[in-house]
């Protein structure tokens, strides 16, 4: 055991490599209970290989991966499911535990898909599948959660409310939660570390920190870094009825 | 009327729907009839294997088809080629060289066709025990490997990263297929088996919304298919198998109308 019980789960120079072409490589973070951690890094950076590292789906890996509890809720980037199987979104919902029913119709209300409950998966349009994923995923009340792009394809207004469940359930249920996005706002108003990974760590740490990294601007470019530097500014001002700007 | 042969075939016969009937549907969901197909041709090998040493035939031809999906998984992880070819190529060769080493038997006369083709009068009070003693630890032990089974067969990377162990859960799927196909072999015979496995789940997946009721509509499907076939075969003095085979393809049409209708209601 570690000496920190809160670790879920730990990253030490993880790497894997299919054909010995490296996905990604020397990869080390840890996530602690009710901490979300997020990756970012542009496309074929290692992040959704860096969570399946974290899930142990990939074993044959370089480097360790120690894992301090088997109650995980994920959501993956790509979900091929068989359309041809006859499975209702209540069906889903029990894939990998049993669940009272009061515990299913609260994560699907949860995320707003209660009316489809006993619609078929293949029916359901990528934002209600993606809602439905997440359900499954928060409705087990897991100890990590792994959240790959969990919102896409979701409506903008969806979207928003989805990222405040995520936080709002990493409080409540004081699980850990590594989410991977693209989105830069929420990378900053939700996360407590972020790791910018491209084949490897580039930069990690809090959300401020990484914006003021070198090469997290050469990676993103200067304006993706005043982007998140911004989001952080409006953290200490208010704006008045009358338009005025105050200081916190 | 009713001979004691026939209960015998009747009573072997619901003993084997009872377990072709969840199985079936993982077969179809897994897309593996021609997996089935395979260790089924493989069971000739089995059978001939049994008279050779005078040994059970349902545990030497489970012991033989298990022997082939072992060597299937590493055939496939050690060659290049498709998944398709390296089935056929263990299919029809497992088929050839059981043949190959019948033709060597010439001290004991053998009923190809019952072989093939499945035969009521060979099913034995042995052969009940057998089915009704091996149908039940099936069923169970797939009851039991059910979740992860089931999971990883909807998506394998969220049933390993929720810690089902879908690995296992396959490999011991595996060994039931071969034993269902052992305690099977003389019922329906070796080309009808997978029939068995695949006609009645395919009914069921045309009348069914969830996994569940599939299951119970392929089990209903595969129950209704003997009766039918077994007291056809009695009737014209067909054999069994392919008597039973046929009955459950008459379910599948009837089905197909069913569809048809519940279309035309949506419209």
């Amino acid at each position: 055991m570690s000496l920190n019980q809160n670790i879920l789960v730990k990253l030490k120079q993880a790497g894997f490599r299919i054909n010995g072409k490296w996905l990604v490589k020397g990869v080390s973070l840890q996530i602690e209970k009710g901490k979300i951690v997020t990756l970012i890094g542009p496309n074929g950076s290692g992040k959704s290989t860096t969570a399946k590292i974290a899930l142990g789906i990939y074993k044959k890996i370089d480097g360790e991966v120690e894992k301090y509890t088997n109650k995980v809720g994920y959501v993956p980037q790509k979900i091929s499911i068989d359309w041809t199987l006859p499975l209702r979104v209540n069906d889903f919902m029990v894939l990998t535990e049993n669940l009272k029913d009061e515990a299913i119709n609260e994560a699907l209300s949860l995320t707003g898909v209660i009316h489809l409950k006993d619609k078929n998966l293949g029916d359901l349009s990528g934002g209600e599948f993606q809602r439905v994923l997440l359900a499954r995923a928060i409705s087990k009340k897991p100890d990590l959660l792994v959240l790959d792009e969990p919102v896409q394809g979701v409506d903008f207004t969806g979207e928003i409310a989805l990222y405040e469940l995520i936080k709002k359930i990493s409080d409540e249920l004081n699980c850990g939660i590594l989410l991977i996005s693209h989105d830069l706002h929420t990378v900053m108003s939700a996360t407590d570390h972020v790791v910018c990974l491209n084949g490897h760590v580039c930069c990690s740490g809090s959300p401020l920190d990484v914006a003021k990294n070198n090469e997290y601007k050469a990676l993103f470019g200067e304006q993706a870094s005043q982007t998140l530097t911004r989001y952080k500014h409006s953290h200490d001002h208010i704006h008045t009825n009358e338009g005025e700007i105050k200081k916190n | 009327m009713l001979d004691d042969f026939f209960i015998r075939a009747l009573v072997a016969g619901l003993g084997i729907a009872f377990v072709t009937g969840p199985l079936g549907c993982f077969v179809i969901w897994r897309r593996l009839s021609y997996f089935g197909d395979t260790l089924a041709h493989s069971a000739l090998l089995g059978v001939t294997l049994a008279y050779t040493l005078e040994f059970n035939i349902a545990l030497s031809v489970f012991i033989i088809s298990s022997l082939i999906a072992l060597i299937l998984i590493q055939l496939q992880k050690r060659t290049n080629l498709p998944g398709d070819a390296l089935l056929g190529l263990l299919a029809h060769s497992s088929l050839a060289v059981g043949l190959v080493v019948i033709g060597f038997l010439t001290f004991i006369r053998f009923d190809i066709m019952g072989l093939l083709f499945g035969d009521i009068l060979a099913v034995t009070a042995d052969d009940l025990l057998i089915i009704w003693i091996g149908g039940p630890l099936i069923l169970l032990t797939l009851k039991l490997i059910w979740k992860p089974l089931f999971a990883s067969t909807v998506n394998y990377e969220l049933a390993e990263a929720e810690g089902l162990n879908p690995d296992r859960a396959k490999a011991i799927f595996t060994i039931l297929m071969a034993g269902i196909i052992a305690i099977s072999i003389k019922m329906v015979g070796l080309l009808l088996i997978t029939g068995m496995l695949i006609i009645p789940a395919a009914m069921a997946r045309n009348i069914s919304a969830s996994p569940q009721s599939m299951v119970i509509y392929s089990v209903l499907g595969g129950l209704l298919s003997v009766i039918l076939g077994l007291f056809t075969s009695l009737q014209f003095n067909t054999s069994s198998g392919p008597s039973i085979i046929a009955a459950s393809l008459f379910l599948f049409i009837l089905s197909l109308v069913k569809i048809k209708q519940s279309i035309k209601l949506k419209n």
